[in-house]
């Protein structure tokens, strides 16, 4: 992985930007920026929600794979173009257990919780103001222990 | 009633709002990560946001390692992004001011333990659910079949306990 560094200029930020609008027009039209509708899929009222995630693995699939088979670097970066690989380990299954008791009880994520809060939807600040007290409790309680504080491998993420 | 249209009735009683404005969904969802990759080759999940814009405000070593001072702002870039689509998708659609009726108590708490679960388990519903499995990664593939069992099973019990909304 090399770095995600910033300051690339202006077409490196448009790209970052127009992205995201298109990703959160996507999650408003899929139906997951609405707690409701994810916690009608989970009690399988509504399993439209399949349709959303395997939709957007399926675009992302075939980009990743047509890019890093058919295309060298990326032209605002220089980055070569991979697949997302994290490495394997007990924090993977605990941290999306964790992840799941959270998403089964509020029904929301973090992409979805921004578009929420694009709709106008202003009691899902609740969940964004959790979800920084939860990213920030972890991180504090790791960066606490010290055995862990030096190990460079330990756990990032998206 | 023939042998054709009972698996119709199946198939409409599982998608009671039928399956266009979902697919749609995915698949714009699934193109604004290829917007950002094919343009600058990262791979955009949405919940390292929480651990790097905090590193403006901590001084906790581990939200000021490199790599988020290096990436921080182009993800609050990332995220205004996300919040504009949807406010451009509510607009479009006549659903600005829609608000949701789930109790506060669950998107605050809810919402605390995806914080928790994202950072311990390397990613969410984008980083793992469409970058990974696109990646075909075992990896987001166990983290997305652990969370979605985990998180039906958290709903049904919470359905049943008669918490609604």
């Amino acid at each position: 992985m090399s770095d995600d560094d910033d300051g690339r200029g202006p077409a490196f930020t448009l790209v970052i930007l127009l992205g995201g609008l298109v990703f959160g027009f996507g999650l408003g039209l899929s139906g997951m920026a609405k707690p409701e509708i994810v916690l009608g899929f989970l009690q399988f009222e509504d399993l439209g929600l399949l349709f959303v995630m395997g939709g957007a693995a399926v675009v992302s699939g075939v980009t990743f794979f047509g890019a890093t088979r058919f295309l060298g670097r990326a032209p605002l970066t220089g980055r070569r173009y991979t697949r997302r690989l994290k490495t394997m380990d007990r924090n993977v299954p605990v941290g999306g257990a964790i992840f799941g008791v959270g998403w089964g009880l509020s029904g929301i994520c973090p992409g979805a919780a921004y578009a929420s809060v694009g709709v106008g939807n202003l009691p899902i600040l609740w969940a964004v103001l959790g979800m920084f007290l939860g990213a920030y409790a972890q991180g504090f309680v790791r960066a606490s222990r010290a055995d862990e504080a030096d190990a460079g491998t330990a756990a990032s993420g998206d | 009633m023939d042998m054709m249209t009972l698996p119709l009735i199946a198939f409409a009683d599982l998608f009671p709002r039928g399956v266009a404005q979902y697919a749609a969904g995915g698949l714009l969802i699934g193109l604004g990560v290829a917007v950002i990759y094919l343009g600058t080759g990262i791979i955009a999940g949405a919940s390292t946001f929480l651990e790097s814009t905090l590193s403006y405000v901590s001084d906790v070593p581990r939200f000021n390692r490199a790599k988020y001072l290096a990436s921080r702002d182009w993800r609050v870039v990332f995220t205004l992004g996300i919040v504009g689509g949807g406010a451009v998708y509510a607009l479009a659609f006549g659903e600005f001011g829609w608000t949701t009726d789930v109790q506060p108590w669950r998107l605050l708490g809810g919402g605390f333990l995806v914080g928790v679960g994202t950072r311990v388990g390397k990613g969410c519903t984008s980083g793992h659910g469409v970058c990974g499995v696109g990646s075909l990664s075992e990896t987001s593939l166990v983290n997305v079949a652990t969370f979605m069992a985990v998180a039906i099973g958290t709903a049904q019990v919470v359905a049943a306990l008669g918490v609604s909304p």
